[in-house]
């Protein structure tokens, strides 16, 4: 989980005003909760907070929306710190026979420029205290910004379906086809897209994932000993995809590969056959008809490093651990018209059998994980 | 100033106590309690209470006078990790919190977030889990910091999972946060969660825990293990005062008996420390002690090791001599742990064995069929065996008085 940018950001001012959720009228809790807003990395400001938090948790139900509410544009540290506290009082309420604000929560779930994780909190306290009502909420959140609330949504689609398969085939489909639109978690996809296709179905996976699929190539260049990981070959310095460069044994070039997979796997050993010790870079270009924020979600067991024109975002140097969809999410900035993918994935020593990989995977999405394709 | 009496005896009731387990392996991390005896013929009697648990896990629970903590991970991505509190005497929950995970939460199928073991100074509870989150609250669930060591170090990451337990010494929290990229070990104050110190690590997949020791001087220190051996840090500086170069497991963890270094490192290597700064003298060494997964165990002049299949071997632990082998139900991945001079061993399938050591050969004296998998090395405490898998914990053992 690489993808920092904190989400909501548009929610950032209102939610430093942190007034009461139901009226403009500064919280009495308001310096508490901004203390518990300015956490840090590294444990920055965990002094303070942790005075502050005992405040805010000492608060009664009525102040759960309002620390609701202070999640809108808060980093991931400061998020913690205060569901904490808001489940400390929901806990302390329930225990004491007390209710906790359901038309508030309500009113707060509604709302979806609050934060996604408020909101989903927000859902399971008002599940705790009226579990119906909550049952009910749920199929409202098939198109949800957030994704825990639209995952589950989906997820009783697809349930709803699977119950449909013996008695209505086409209905069992459809609802599969439906909750295949809405869902954007990659092992969901996934599911839904083998229900289908054991149903009988044609299912685009390429589609549903939205994997960029058209690269250039260029390697081998050496990795042995793993110092092609952090050497800087020609690709790195200035790509010109007509000209050579000195690869590992001899000159190399770019060649063009287009995957059919799935998967959208880049494999490397296609056009350059099983090596060990060696280090290839991809290059794609994409289209995007306006700047915009966005994630390049990456999944290799190879080492790997992402530039994005021609800016270096992030590397890793691990080898033949794992893999799966997703793995990686770099946040990124689009620009308007073309832009630049450069990969460079290194493969090790290893000759065992399940480390002959060496290829990766990369699709760009938002951050609920939309794809984006280039319109272009 | 006149203390409140409650409150007082309220903070003495939540001291730790000698019978207290306050992290993996026990307060003295050689996996033996000094408690109240555990009952030897265990059956579906045996069980005091079992509890679902909202989430998976391995780490071991932790037990502090009358609560017992466990942490476990949740959600499509294990992202929602939880630390529960639950009563001793019946299990009923006392206290729940949840925090969203800040780092990757990617593992082998097999394990989960909630891998590592919490660890406890007897007044807080210290949880931390495979995406390198660490939160510290009291014992009644107040949050007293928190830290994403995975978000403020995002190379620190293994795609199958950490699983390095915590343990805690001179005030400070010694994370072992080591993978094949940006691999370190640091210390955390325990008060505040700030760095004190973070010291470069091998870059290697390391799911090993630290060890404790005490030095020349009486003071404790922690054995970091890794592919490149042992190093022995002091907790309060990070400093290192003596190392071991030769190699060791990066899965079972070295464990401490009577000031020696029961090392995974060439099958089995015991290694006695010298003066300070001076390398260690090596007792002995055995290729057919080298354990699996779990990690060795000494009782008095014994040592034990298992290995993946459920091989349990037992030595001499002057001389590494083997003196004999028992095969048990496995296959096993939890560490064995030791009450009243019997071991107590949890297999994959979450059978329970007991072995009477003393007997020649070693002899099974019951077992306890939990009917769940079990990876988690179990915890011992107020004369019961806590056993944790995804989805339960139980208590087993009498419902002693406290």
């Amino acid at each position: 989980m690489l993808a920092h940018r904190p989400i909501r950001a548009l929610c950032l001012a209102s939610a430093l005003t942190l007034t009461s959720a139901s009226a403009a009228t500064p919280s009495p809790l308001a310096g508490a909760l901004r203390e518990l807003r300015e956490v840090a990395a590294e444990g920055k400001g965990n002094v303070p907070a942790s005075a502050a938090w005992k405040r805010v948790a000492a608060a009664d139900a009525k102040a759960v929306p309002v620390i609701l509410a202070a999640m809108d544009g808060a980093n991931d540290y400061a998020l913690n710190w205060l569901r904490a506290a808001a489940e400390t009082i929901a806990q302390r309420e329930a225990a004491a026979g007390r209710a906790l604000p359901v038309a508030e929560l309500r009113k707060f779930l509604a709302d979806v420029k609050h934060h996604p994780k408020a909101r989903r909190f927000a859902y399971e306290l008002i599940g705790r205290a009226e579990p119906a009502t909550a049952r009910a909420l749920l199929p409202g959140f098939i198109n949800d910004p957030g994704n825990e609330l639209r995952r589950e949504a989906v997820q009783e689609r697809v349930d709803a379906a699977a119950k449909d398969v013996a008695t209505d085939k086409a209905a069992a489909i459809a609802g599969l086809r439906s909750a295949l639109g809405y869902s954007r978690e990659a092992d969901q996809v996934d599911d839904i897209a083998k229900r289908l296709t054991d149903l009988g179905e044609k299912v685009d996976l390429q589609a549903a994932f939205g994997w960029v699929t058209r690269w250039k190539l260029i390697g081998p260049f050496d990795n042995t000993g793993g110092a092609g990981f952090e050497k800087a070959f020609a690709p790195e310095r200035s790509i010109d995809l007509a000209a050579e460069a000195d690869g590992k044994n001899a000159k190399v070039r770019w060649v063009d590969l287009v995957t059919k997979s799935d998967y959208g796997l880049i494999d490397f050993n296609q056009p350059f056959t099983g090596l060990k010790e060696v280090t290839g870079y991809a290059y794609a270009e994409f289209w995007s008809d306006k700047a915009r924020a966005a994630q390049v979600r990456i999944g290799t067991d190879n080492g790997w490093k992402l530039w994005v024109n021609g800016k270096f975002l992030f590397g890793r140097e691990e080898y033949h651990r794992n893999t799966e969809v997703d793995q990686y999410r770099v946040p990124v900035e689009l620009k308007a018209g073309s832009n630049t993918f450069l990969v460079k994935c290194t493969q090790n020593e290893q000759v065992e059998d399940w480390t002959k990989t060496w290829q990766f995977q990369l699709r760009v999405t938002d951050d609920l994980g939309t794809p984006i394709v280039p319109t272009k | 100033m006149k203390l409140p009496s409650l409150g007082l005896a309220c903070l003495l009731a939540l001291s730790a106590r000698a019978d207290d387990w306050t992290q993996f392996r026990g307060p003295a991390g050689n996996g033996i309690a000094t408690g109240p005896k555990l009952p030897t013929k265990l059956d579906t009697g045996s069980v005091t209470w079992a509890v679902d648990l909202p989430g998976r896990g391995l780490s071991s629970p932790v037990i502090i006078g009358d609560r017992v903590f466990v942490t476990a991970s949740s959600g499509a991505r294990q992202d929602r990790l939880h630390v529960l509190c639950f009563n001793l005497a019946d299990g009923s929950l006392r206290w729940e919190r949840q925090f969203w995970a800040t780092g990757r939460t990617m593992t082998h199928e097999k394990i989960s977030a909630a891998t590592p073991s919490p660890a406890s100074d007897g007044r807080r509870i210290f949880a931390i889990f495979s995406s390198n989150d660490c939160a510290a609250l009291d014992l009644d669930g107040d949050l007293l910091w928190y830290r994403g060591l995975g978000r403020d170090y995002p190379n620190a990451s293994n795609s199958l999972g950490m699983s390095s337990s915590l343990v805690v010494a001179e005030g400070v929290l010694v994370a072992q946060v080591e993978n094949d990229s940006e691999s370190f070990t640091a210390g955390l104050d325990a008060a505040t969660g700030l760095n004190r110190w973070k010291i470069d690590r091998p870059k290697k997949a390391n799911w090993t825990s630290p060890s404790l020791l005490k030095g020349a001087d009486g003071r404790t220190l922690v054995a970091l293990q890794s592919s490149k051996g042992v190093a022995v840090v002091e907790p309060a500086t990070g400093k290192t005062v003596w190392s071991y170069d030769d190699g060791a497991s990066t899965v079972p963890s070295t464990t401490v008996s009577d000031g020696k270094l029961y090392v995974p490192s060439q099958g089995l290597t015991v290694l006695e420390p010298a003066a300070t700064g001076q390398p260690p003298k090596q007792l002995w060494r055995s290729s057919q002690m080298r354990p699996g997964t779990s990690s060795p165990l000494v009782l008095g002049d014994r040592v034990f090791t298992m290995n993946d299949g459920g091989i349990l071997s037992c030595a001499d632990a002057t001389d590494g001599k083997r003196l004999w082998q028992l095969r048990l139900k496995g296959p096993f991945s939890a560490t064995p742990v030791s009450a009243g001079g019997f071991l107590y061993c949890v297999n994959e399938k979450g059978l329970v064995q007991v072995v009477d050591p003393s007997k020649p050969d070693g002899v099974v004296v019951s077992e306890l069929d939990l009917a769940q998998a079990v990876i988690g090395t179990p915890s011992i405490a107020a004369g019961s065996l806590f056993v944790r898998s995804d989805g339960k914990l139980w208590r087993i053992g009498r419902d002693s008085a406290l």
